[in-house]
């Protein structure tokens, strides 16, 4: 039974650790494109607004990228520390888009990051703007390489069981790169970073321009800020819908109890035996967690066969009851503290709409923004409850993009590879409670103080605004100064 | 044992090589923002001359881990989850180092950047040291069973020879570390530099004698490869005299690279010392290694390309961008 406690202390660390994580990376990948396509803007109207605005911006988001990158270093760590059995067992296949993600992303990123926050005064615009675009583009692929192994995770392709080492190898790279999942997935989290850096940026302009007096120069910024931000933010969130749609459709066939518990369906639903012919969406479900039957939900009929499939009637939806027994079938009964193969349903089921349903506002909030915000008008300063909405939406990209995360991970429940491992065989079973309790607490603590941490300074920055450079504050002067003084002498 | 696994070791002994080499000074500079830097100007010198670098460098102990995971995944479980405290202390300094470089420029007070530049020093001391712990008691063998996972114990992870690793990675790394300020910054804080390495030369060469004789003691690596260890013993011992003579000289790039390639040849003891090894463990068949703990040949091909096409270009721009920051920087107090 200790293996039990050893085995929830795990979960719960890296359910921590990534959602933690997962925080940080879409806001730094999303304000990076953000950033870039700012300096991109001063780049070629040579306006010096543009400059101010990515440097403004770009301090926001050198504080993302550090605390995604040191929250980032522990997911790495975290497969030997706390999964051993795990990373004996997949290491052949798992490790390497790992490795490959650091030697051909994590590199260039860090690189060019330093080139891109250092070189401001000493690299010709066009070159400066190349290092922002290499960290927005190595982010990206950091993102595919890991999503590459986590799509293994979800769908494992590319491998072949070998009995004797008692592990799964590698047959096919190619395989793991175009995994299925992985081809549905990453365009979705690509877009949902694009959520991410547009409404971050265009809710914090918000709540800035609720503090500027009227006349105030920096008005012009913030608003050229949030048209940008929230273009961005549109082709994010109409992205989303097109991914979304393609990913649920898509885990009907692949991860069937994952879809059944999003959409809330118990019993089988089958269309042809319905008298409307079309299969009913529920807006509210609950299921009590004991019995995994739905004991009460309010129905709208078609919407499911609209979205499951893409048709005003038809199609089947196999509910959870019914793949129970089929997985029970298929994979024998669930063994070693994993009582059955359900997953959590209410949390899917809620965690699902928020996202969808997020998603939807953030949508229609950016059309009524840059409507208001468009040249002739100035409804968007003069109606401020509006922008109060806008500064608010700063928040919700974290809970759309945490939503989704749980969506994917809790709906692999109770497998770490689906169909091949389950959770309880991958825990390490020599790292003691008392470790894991121990690191879980210290991961809390320092990711609660980096995140109250962040949100403060994130607010002094913008409190701050673009015309204050930190470094005036602390540094009065230039370290190079003195050299260029000294040289410039010599002449 | 084939030459693709052979490869591998090698090159995760590169990347770990090259981490200690840069993330090194990294560490030494970090230490030094109290003690050596006098004010805010040698602070800011001090995080002028690594700030550009000093998240790249990390990387390669990312990659190192990256490595192990895809290359031996054996030794990845059994080592991380081996040393489970140790590297968890690893990963908090790394954590608190890495905010408090971003962070310390944004306080509102003076009390608040100090408390990042604290960290700064902390975090640096604390993160080589462990690293040097892990990998001597890796090397001095560890209670491993049949599965081969770990069931150390305090005083097999705590040794007079793990105390005296760990103390001589942060040793080197600080030294290293003053190598660099003298390298790379102008201004009186290199004159202190200059009499701290000269202070600590003596008391690292003296490490060295120890750490040889407790080598003997707690390792089979004299025993087992007596020439070779000797050799690489008898090279670190040259290079840290010759860096001592260096500091009453005004050469300044020769005895930064004699301190980061003594980093090196420390790795490099560890890993001829391991060799065939991954890890050494108290009952000799349970020991992990190379021939039996590694990935698939397909999968060790298929990284090998994958190196060979990344690494060129990886560090390409890696040097480009220390060449882009390649100029002195002046502490301000030169210029009052």
């Amino acid at each position: 039974m200790t293996l039990v406690g050893i085995l929830e202390l795990a979960r719960f660390q890296f359910a921590m650790t990534t959602i933690f994580h997962f925080f940080f990376v879409p806001m730094s990948i999303g304000l990076a494109v953000v950033v870039a396509v700012m300096e991109t803007m001063y780049v070629i109207k040579k306006d010096e607004t543009y400059k101010k605005m990515a440097q403004f911006w770009g301090k926001i988001f050198l504080l993302s990228f550090a605390v995604g990158v040191v929250t980032g270093i522990i997911q790495e760590f975290q497969f030997g520390m706390n999964w051993s059995r795990y990373s004996r067992y997949v290491g052949d296949i798992f490790g390497a888009p790992l490795a490959v993600e650091a030697l051909v992303a994590f590199f260039a990123e860090s690189t060019f990051i330093g080139l891109w926050s250092f070189t401001w005064d000493r690299m010709k615009p066009a070159v400066h703007v190349l290092f922002i675009w290499i960290v927005a583009i190595a982010s990206c692929v950091s993102a595919l390489w890991i999503l590459a192994a986590n799509s293994f995770m979800q769908n494992p392709v590319g491998y072949a069981i070998n009995n004797h080492m008692g592990r799964a190898e590698l047959t096919d790279f190619g395989a793991l790169l175009t995994n299925k999942q992985l081809w549905v997935q990453f365009p979705h989290v690509i877009v949902g970073t694009l959520v991410a850096g547009g409404f971050i940026v265009a809710g914090m302009a918000a709540f800035k321009l609720l503090k500027l007096k009227p006349g105030d120069p920096q008005i012009i910024l913030f608003r050229k800020s949030i048209n940008i931000a929230l273009v961005v933010g549109l082709i994010g969130v109409g992205g989303a819908v097109i991914t979304g749609d393609k990913h649920a459709f898509d885990l009907q066939t692949m991860q069937p109890m994952k879809y059944a518990a999003m959409e809330g369906v118990d019993e089988t639903i089958d269309s042809s035996k319905r008298s409307d012919k079309a299969q009913p969406w529920s807006l509210i479900s609950v299921t009590n967690p004991q019995t995994h039957k739905v004991i009460a939900k309010i129905e709208i009929p078609y919407v499911l066969s609209i979205l499951g499939n893409h048709s005003l009637t038809g199609g089947k939806t196999v509910g959870t009851t019914e793949l129970q027994k089929e997985f029970v079938a298929k994979y024998g009964e669930p063994k070693d503290g994993v009582a059955n193969y359900y997953v959590p349903e209410n949390t899917l089921f809620y965690a699902f709409r928020v996202m969808a349903m997020g998603a939807g506002l953030l949508g229609l909030i950016a059309v009524v923004a840059l409507w208001f915000n468009r040249k002739k008008s100035n409804l968007i300063l003069t109606q401020r409850w509006f922008l109060w909405i806008l500064g608010v939406m700063t928040f919700f990209p974290f809970v759309v993009n945490t939503a989704g995360w749980l969506v994917t991970e809790l709906g692999r429940y109770p497998w770490v590879v689906y169909g091949l491992m389950t959770i309880a065989d991958a825990v390490s079973p020599n790292v003691s409670t008392a470790s894991l309790l121990i690191s879980n607490i210290v991961y809390f603590l320092t990711f609660s103080t980096l995140g109250g941490l962040m949100i403060w300074l994130s607010r002094r920055v913008l409190h701050a605004g673009p015309d204050v450079q930190e470094e005036e504050i602390l540094s009065p002067q230039d370290p190079y100064e003195h050299l260029q003084a000294q040289k410039e002498s010599e002449k | 044992m084939s030459l693709l696994q052979i490869l591998w070791f090698i090159l995760i002994a590169i990347l770990w090589a090259g981490f200690f080499f840069l993330e090194g000074f990294d560490f030494g500079v970090g230490m030094q923002f109290f003690g050596l830097a006098k004010d805010d100007h040698d602070r800011e010198a001090l995080y002028q001359s690594i700030g550009p670098n000093w998240d790249a460098n990390e990387v390669w102990l990312i990659t190192a881990g990256g490595a192990m995971f895809a290359a031996f995944p054996y030794w990845y479980a059994s080592l991380f989850s081996g040393f489970y405290l140790m590297l968890l202390v690893v990963l908090l300094a790394l954590i608190y180092r890495g905010s408090a470089f971003e962070f310390r420029e944004h306080m509102p007070t003076i009390q608040g950047t100090r408390l990042w530049e604290r960290l700064i020093v902390l975090s640096s001391f604390i993160a080589p040291f462990f690293l040097g712990m892990i990998f001597t008691a890796m090397a001095s063998g560890m209670p491993i069973d049949a599965h081969g996972d770990l069931t150390a114990g305090f005083f097999d992870y705590v040794t007079p020879f793990t105390l005296v690793g760990g103390i001589a990675v942060t040793l080197m790394s600080y030294i290293h570390g003053l190598n660099f300020t003298r390298l790379k910054i102008e201004g009186k804080i290199t004159t202190r530099a200059t009499a701290q390495l000269k202070l600590l030369y003596p008391v690292l060469l003296a490490g060295e004698v120890l750490f040889a004789i407790l080598l003997f003691f707690y390792t089979d690596f004299i025993q087992t490869k007596p020439l070779l260890t000797v050799i690489l013993l008898a090279i670190l011992v040259v290079m840290t005299l010759l860096g001592w003579y260096s500091t009453y000289h005004n050469g300044k790039t020769f005895p930064f690279l004699l301190s980061g390639f003594g980093l090196v040849v420390v790795v490099v003891l560890l890993f001829t010392g391991l060799f065939p090894r991954l890890m050494v463990a108290h009952n000799p068949a349970h020991s992990l290694l190379i021939a039996t703990s590694s990935s698939t040949p397909y999968t060790l091909r298929v990284m090998t390309y994958v190196v060979a096409t990344a690494l060129p270009l990886t560090l390409g721009y890696q040097i480009w961008s220390f060449y882009v920051f390649r100029k002195r920087i002046v502490s301000h107090k030169v210029i009052e």
